[in-house]
């Protein structure tokens, strides 16, 4: 057969030096894997480490004591951030699906490639800068600093995100379902909503939650717009507490019961973060419907 | 699923499992659409809606230039295009100078890409290139959970567990085998711009890496085989049949990793030291453009103060816009319309 003779003209013996620099290549790429792990892994380790000693009763109960009193707690923080990200949500995603079926059904042209570009754009844009832009036009009108302008800083922040990756989704939905609604004589806004959008639901809520997640522990936009608050707030027109800004501030103080308290803030911001995208990942994957 | 608005026929006979699977949908719409027949009003007004979100995105990007701009008027006025070189910050007498900033801005991200890139690239490459197949959806799962920590916790994580490894041991090492080339030269503080480099270096590796894989992915495969058909050893098909058909795309993904790590702000803040001088070695304490604004923006009380810092803002803006787009235009070349995205 024909083996042998492939053998005898493959026997070409490769030089030490080349086999040794693939050797090296190979054990360098491996050795930039651990190295880009351990951070990763000492930061998780850290965090469950320093965070699971500090979360207690009264740090998810209480609000934070007065300075150098010990104990209190994050709790308006918490109710806050969640109340920042409700607004944020509420002005970002039906923005962001909007535009994301623009580019999808209507953007095959000049200005749906200019939205598209702005959108990635958009993307690469600093946190802080969102945060000095909601300042000029939230915080001075109305003349505090408040929850409002806090989720409307994060509302800018996620748009683009949303955007695209509905984009995405709404085209991996087949031709052919558009094709057979206009076949039954569904108009094009009802085919869009009610089969192209509802097929994709899981792919945009996912892309929803990844934007949900980006802005969730995003702390420079919120510096001068939510601004923080150490009582309970829950209006909108107010100052309010968010969990990264407290992380912040306490971490940035010379008390060690704010820094222990600064770590349990960061293990419950991680622990909303991912618990969130994981749950709606769940349910969306349980949902019948969806197929991206 | 059920369904309360249309009750289902009875069906006879066997059914091919794909037509129950979608006969939610169609069943679903029949019965309002006998209602809403006449769509050309309503057509026009969803397309309305629907353009108007579009045009939302570009409105946004409208009001960020011309707040920036309106904001930084005064400062601009005042110091014209000295303030990009002036190197005095002194809000008491009114004097302002970015230098210390861009200089402070630009350091830390060029420590960061220089410890960044080839550890992004490795990565990159032992994902798609040599790894068993098992391995890789999870590794890239790691990595890309780096990206998913919020800023705020790296600076935590820096603070309390970086730093104090670079001040005992770290600094003082590098001190004394390569303080001569003074780059690492003065007292071991911890805290300053190589902390604050490398924390960002952590940061930027799951963009870098995540773009310059999905770049890697789509080179042909027949390009690989075709160098391998040649005798090559799997180092030099790499090299030779793999990342010389990708250099444009990787290039682009390490400057969007650089368009990050230049408006970067919490991290940054909490371990570069804050201070507006301008330092040869990294050991020194610096300031970023992000920073000061973080630490400043709130307490800033004259107008022009506040202007000045606007006015940085601006800058920061313009230029991570520029690095982004080209970062954009370059990945674009190579995967032809997809959004490089730097995270998960």
């Amino acid at each position: 057969m024909s083996e042998p003779v492939v053998k005898q003209t493959a026997v070409q013996p490769v030089s030490f030096r080349r086999r040794f620099t693939d050797r090296a290549m190979t054990g360098a790429a491996v050795a930039t894997v651990v190295i880009v792990l351990a951070p990763l892994v000492a930061i998780f380790g850290y965090l469950v480490y320093r965070g699971v000693g500090a979360i207690d009763w009264a740090f998810l109960t209480q609000t934070p004591k007065p300075v150098g009193e010990a104990g209190g707690g994050m709790a308006n923080a918490i109710v806050g951030s969640l109340l920042i990200l409700g607004i944020a949500s509420l002005i970002g995603v039906p923005l962001g699906v909007g535009a994301g079926i623009y580019l999808a059904e209507y953007g095959r042209n000049r200005l749906g490639s200019v939205i598209r570009f702005t959108c990635d754009v958009l993307n690469g844009v600093p946190s802080i800068v969102v945060g000095i832009v909601a300042y000029a036009i939230v915080v001075l009108p109305q003349g505090h600093f408040s929850a409002l302008a806090g989720g409307t800083a994060l509302a800018i922040m996620m748009v683009p995100t949303i955007s695209r990756t509905t984009e995405e989704m709404l085209l991996l939905v087949p031709q052919a379902l558009r094709e057979a609604a206009y076949g039954l004589g569904v108009p094009r806004w009802r085919t869009t909503l009610s089969i192209v959008l509802r097929t994709a639901t899981s792919g945009v809520i996912t892309g929803v939650m990844l934007a949900f997640a980006r802005v969730a522990g995003e702390t420079a936009p919120l510096l001068f717009t939510a601004l923080g608050n150490t009582y309970w707030s829950l209006r909108y027109d107010q100052p309010i507490a968010a969990l990264p800004l407290q992380i912040y501030t306490y971490a940035n103080s010379p008390y060690d019961d704010w820094h222990r308290q600064a770590w349990a803030g960061s293990l419950v911001l991680i622990i909303l973060i991912v618990g969130s995208v994981a749950a709606v990942r769940y349910v969306v994957r349980r949902g019948s419907f969806g197929t991206a | 699923m059920a369904n309360r608005a249309f009750q289902r026929p009875d069906m006879s006979g066997p059914q091919p499992v794909e037509v129950t699977r979608l006969a939610p949908i169609s069943t679903a719409r029949l019965a309002p659409l006998s209602q809403a027949s006449g769509g050309e009003i309503p057509d026009r007004a969803f397309r309305s809606v629907i353009t108007a979100c579009g045009l939302a995105v570009l409105g946004v990007l409208v009001l960020i230039v011309y707040e920036l701009m309106a904001g930084s008027r005064l400062s601009w006025h005042a110091f014209h295009l000295r303030f990009f070189v002036a190197s005095d910050w002194d809000p008491v007498n009114e004097l302002f100078g970015a230098l210390p900033f861009i200089y402070g801005t630009l350091v830390s991200s060029l420590v960061a890409l220089v410890i960044a890139v080839p550890l992004s690239i490795g990565v990159a490459v032992f994902t798609t290139e040599m790894c068993p197949k098992g391995l890789r959806a999870p590794l890239s799962f790691f990595v890309e959970l780096l990206a998913a920590i919020p800023s705020v916790i790296y600076g935590l994580w820096a603070m309390f567990v970086l730093v104090p490894l670079l001040r005992s041991y770290v600094q003082p090492f590098l001190a004394r085998t390569l303080g001569w080339s003074g780059l690492f030269e003065g007292p071991p503080y911890g805290i300053g711009m190589l902390a604050a480099g490398i924390i960002l270096a952590i940061m930027i590796i799951p963009i870098i890496s995540s773009i310059t894989r999905e770049v890697l992915m789509v080179v042909p495969q027949h390009q690989r085989e075709g160098v391998l058909a040649l005798g090559a050893t799997r180092w030099e098909m790499i090299r030779l049949g793999v990342l010389r058909n990708a250099r444009a795309g990787i290039v682009g993904g390490i400057i969007l990793g650089l368009g990050r790590a230049l408006g970067e702000t919490m991290a940054v803040t909490m371990v570069i030291g804050n201070r507006p001088e301008i330092s040869r070695s990294l050991f020194a304490p610096g300031y970023t453009m992000a920073s000061v604004l973080a630490n400043e923006f709130n307490e800033a009380t004259g107008d022009l103060y506040r202007s000045a810092l606007i006015q940085i803002g601006l800058a920061l803006f313009l230029v991570t816009i520029i690095v982004n787009a080209l970062a954009q235009l370059l990945v674009w070349t190579v995967t032809r319309g997809q959004p490089a995205r730097g995270h998960v």
